[in-house]
């Protein structure tokens, strides 16, 4: 019974998740109305300017930010299972920033490398995890507690060579302003097809995971009982969600908060099976960074604000709630 | 069926079990008992590879640990901590599901024939009526038997318990316990658990293995194990030991602390 509650929620909200996505193309300084725009992309209708504005500009900006969305949401909900720890998020483990400050090297140091900003989006992401556990590692388990509190300790060291970096290379700052504050403006097809060949890996290996995340919630103790090696599958999952972070920011920034919202609503809605909570953490994903960007380029036209910025308004209070509520 | 040798474990550079060895035979249960810090715990951990242990050799049907794989171990034995958590919304059903988990490839789904194994599992610990209600929602008790019914679940040979009864009140410590030997007596599930009580050692177990700063202290029947000089020794404690005209297994009052 419940089963088919949860396949039915998370179906309704990919629906939901496409519908807003037609609508969010149709948003901007040129209106489309919602015919057209179907009329455009199933290829009936002929209007160049149309063509041009959805193809070329809405429609990747769009799939961009669904892409990212789910990426980070899928990213939170690995981490939450493999740190027992509903307060995993990328952002708050400091593997975003860990990511960052590699890809910003690339961009303000060496940007004839660009080519390999991805990469170093995940070398700098698999370093941040790697001091994060070695901090919070007990010989008991990985306490809530000492994971956020590790994540502060990496986020600040991020953040001082982040400063350092923009005070070497000041001359170049502005190129990298909008990407630093998670924006999506100006992003086009390039950025999309950049991203969307490891989103795919990503999500594959994704899916694998689903069942090594159920076991692992449960605990080391119990999953080792369960012939579960896992250690090897703490690794894997992290690797997977370093990763599926590390693109989001070799894309477009930092973005806070997905990753830890985007799966505790999941959990309302679906409860903590990762065969329902992945499914409905990537529509849901897709659905809140869609409406965080759509409203961001939108609300204040002309003027944009950054998807990442609106995602820390909304972010920072919920995560708030969510310590009290939880008592930590 | 069971044998530890002479293993030896490291916890943070200090030796913390040295030399142990004891085995288990098919059928009976054991139990450990010795003071907090004595090792015990860790030598139920390290038996069910959870902790390493540098020294020594376990074997389980004549068969080296080390050289099977975790799965495989999986489906022969199974461990139970003294305090399990289960994710908030998961029923007692779905918990127990999980039992199965090491029988089964990465692919496969749960058949038939393991969810009969599932339904025996939770008729075998009384919580049929509780299937379908999540296992936070149960009381210490009747959560503890729902972790052990996944461990039957996983229809293993051997059954290591550590500590099962601790965060329990004692009607429900009685419970569990008479539970673990319904099991033994019926099935003939081979048991071996870590106790604090000297008493429900005494009362549940065929034999008794006490443990004292890592090493072991003494072995034998609760009769023989159970004696002033042992309690004096390794608990520094003034007992009394009782024995009741119609049990083998003696009672133990203890009186107050050796100077």
């Amino acid at each position: 019974m419940t089963k088919k509650v949860n396949s039915g929620t998370v179906i309704t909200t990919f629906i939901l998740t496409i519908v807003i996505a037609i609508i969010a193309i149709g948003l901007g300084s040129i209106r489309i109305p919602i015919p057209e725009i179907i009329q455009t992309i199933t290829g009936t209708s002929v209007s160049d300017e149309y063509n041009t504005i959805i193809f070329d500009i809405r429609m990747p900006r769009v799939l961009l930010a669904m892409i990212i969305g789910a990426n980070i949401a899928i990213s939170g909900a690995l981490l939450q299972a493999v740190m027992g720890n509903p307060l995993a998020d990328p952002g708050l483990t400091g593997v975003t920033s860990g990511a960052a400050v590699c890809v910003l090297i690339i961009m303000l140091a060496a940007p004839q490398y660009a080519n390999l900003i991805p990469i170093a989006a995940f070398v700098g992401g698999v370093i941040a995890a790697a001091i994060v556990y070695s901090l919070a590692w007990r010989r008991e388990g990985i306490s809530p507690v000492t994971i956020i509190l590790s994540g502060v300790a990496v986020n600040a060291l991020a953040g001082g060579a982040m400063g350092y970096l923009s005070i070497m290379y000041s001359d170049r700052l502005p190129s990298v302003v909008q990407w630093m504050n998670g924006s999506l403006a100006a992003k086009g097809n390039n950025s999309l097809y950049m991203v969307l060949p490891y989103a795919i890996v990503g999500w594959i290996a994704s899916i694998f995971a689903i069942r090594k995340a159920n076991v692992i919630r449960m605990g080391d103790q119990v999953a080792a009982n369960l012939g579960e090696n896992v250690n090897r599958i703490r690794i894997l999952l992290s690797l997977l969600a370093v990763f599926l972070a590390a693109i989001s920011v070799a894309t477009i920034g930092m973005i806070g908060f997905v990753g830890l919202i985007v799966p505790h609503m999941a959990r309302l809605l679906v409860g903590s099976n990762y065969k329902y909570l992945l499914p409905m953490s990537m529509a849901l994903g897709a659905l809140v960074l869609l409406v965080a960007d759509t409203g961001g380029r939108t609300l204040f036209a002309p003027m944009e604000i950054p998807a990442g910025i609106l995602m820390a308004v909304i972010g920072g209070p919920y995560f708030l709630y969510l310590m009290r509520r939880r008592g930590f | 069926m069971f044998t530890v040798d002479e293993i030896s474990v490291r916890y943070d550079q200090k030796i913390t079990l040295q030399n142990f060895s004891f085995s288990v035979e098919k059928g009976e249960i054991l139990s450990i008992i010795g003071p907090n810090g004595s090792g015990k715990s860790t030598l139920l951990k390290a038996i069910s590879g959870f902790t390493p242990y540098y020294e020594g050799v376990v074997q389980l049907e004549g068969i080296n640990i080390k050289s099977m794989k975790s799965k495989q171990i999986a489906q022969k034995m199974c461990m139970l901590s003294q305090k399990n958590q289960a994710p908030p919304d998961m029923t007692v059903k779905d918990l127990v599901s999980y039992g199965r988990y090491p029988h089964k490839k990465w692919f496969e789904r749960l058949d038939e024939e393991d969810m009969e194994i599932v339904e025996w599992a939770i008729r075998k610990t009384y919580l049929t009526a509780y299937q379908d209600r999540t296992v936070a929602s149960l009381s210490g008790g009747e959560s503890q038997r729902a972790w052990i019914a996944m461990a039957l679940a996983q229809r293993p040979k051997i059954l290591l318990l550590d500590e099962p009864t601790t965060y329990l009140d004692i009607a429900h410590q009685h419970e569990v316990l008479e539970l673990v030997r319904e099991l033994n007596q019926e099935m003939g599930m081979t048991v071996l658990m870590v106790l604090h009580d000297l008493n429900q050692a005494s009362q549940y177990s065929d034999r008794i293995v006490v443990v004292q700063s890592g090493e072991k202290a003494m072995a034998g029947t609760p009769k023989e194990v159970m004696t002033q000089e042992m309690i004096r020794n390794v608990y520094r404690m003034d007992s009394e030991i009782q024995y009741r005209p119609t049990e083998i297994k003696p009672r133990i009052h203890l009186l107050k602390k050796v100077n």
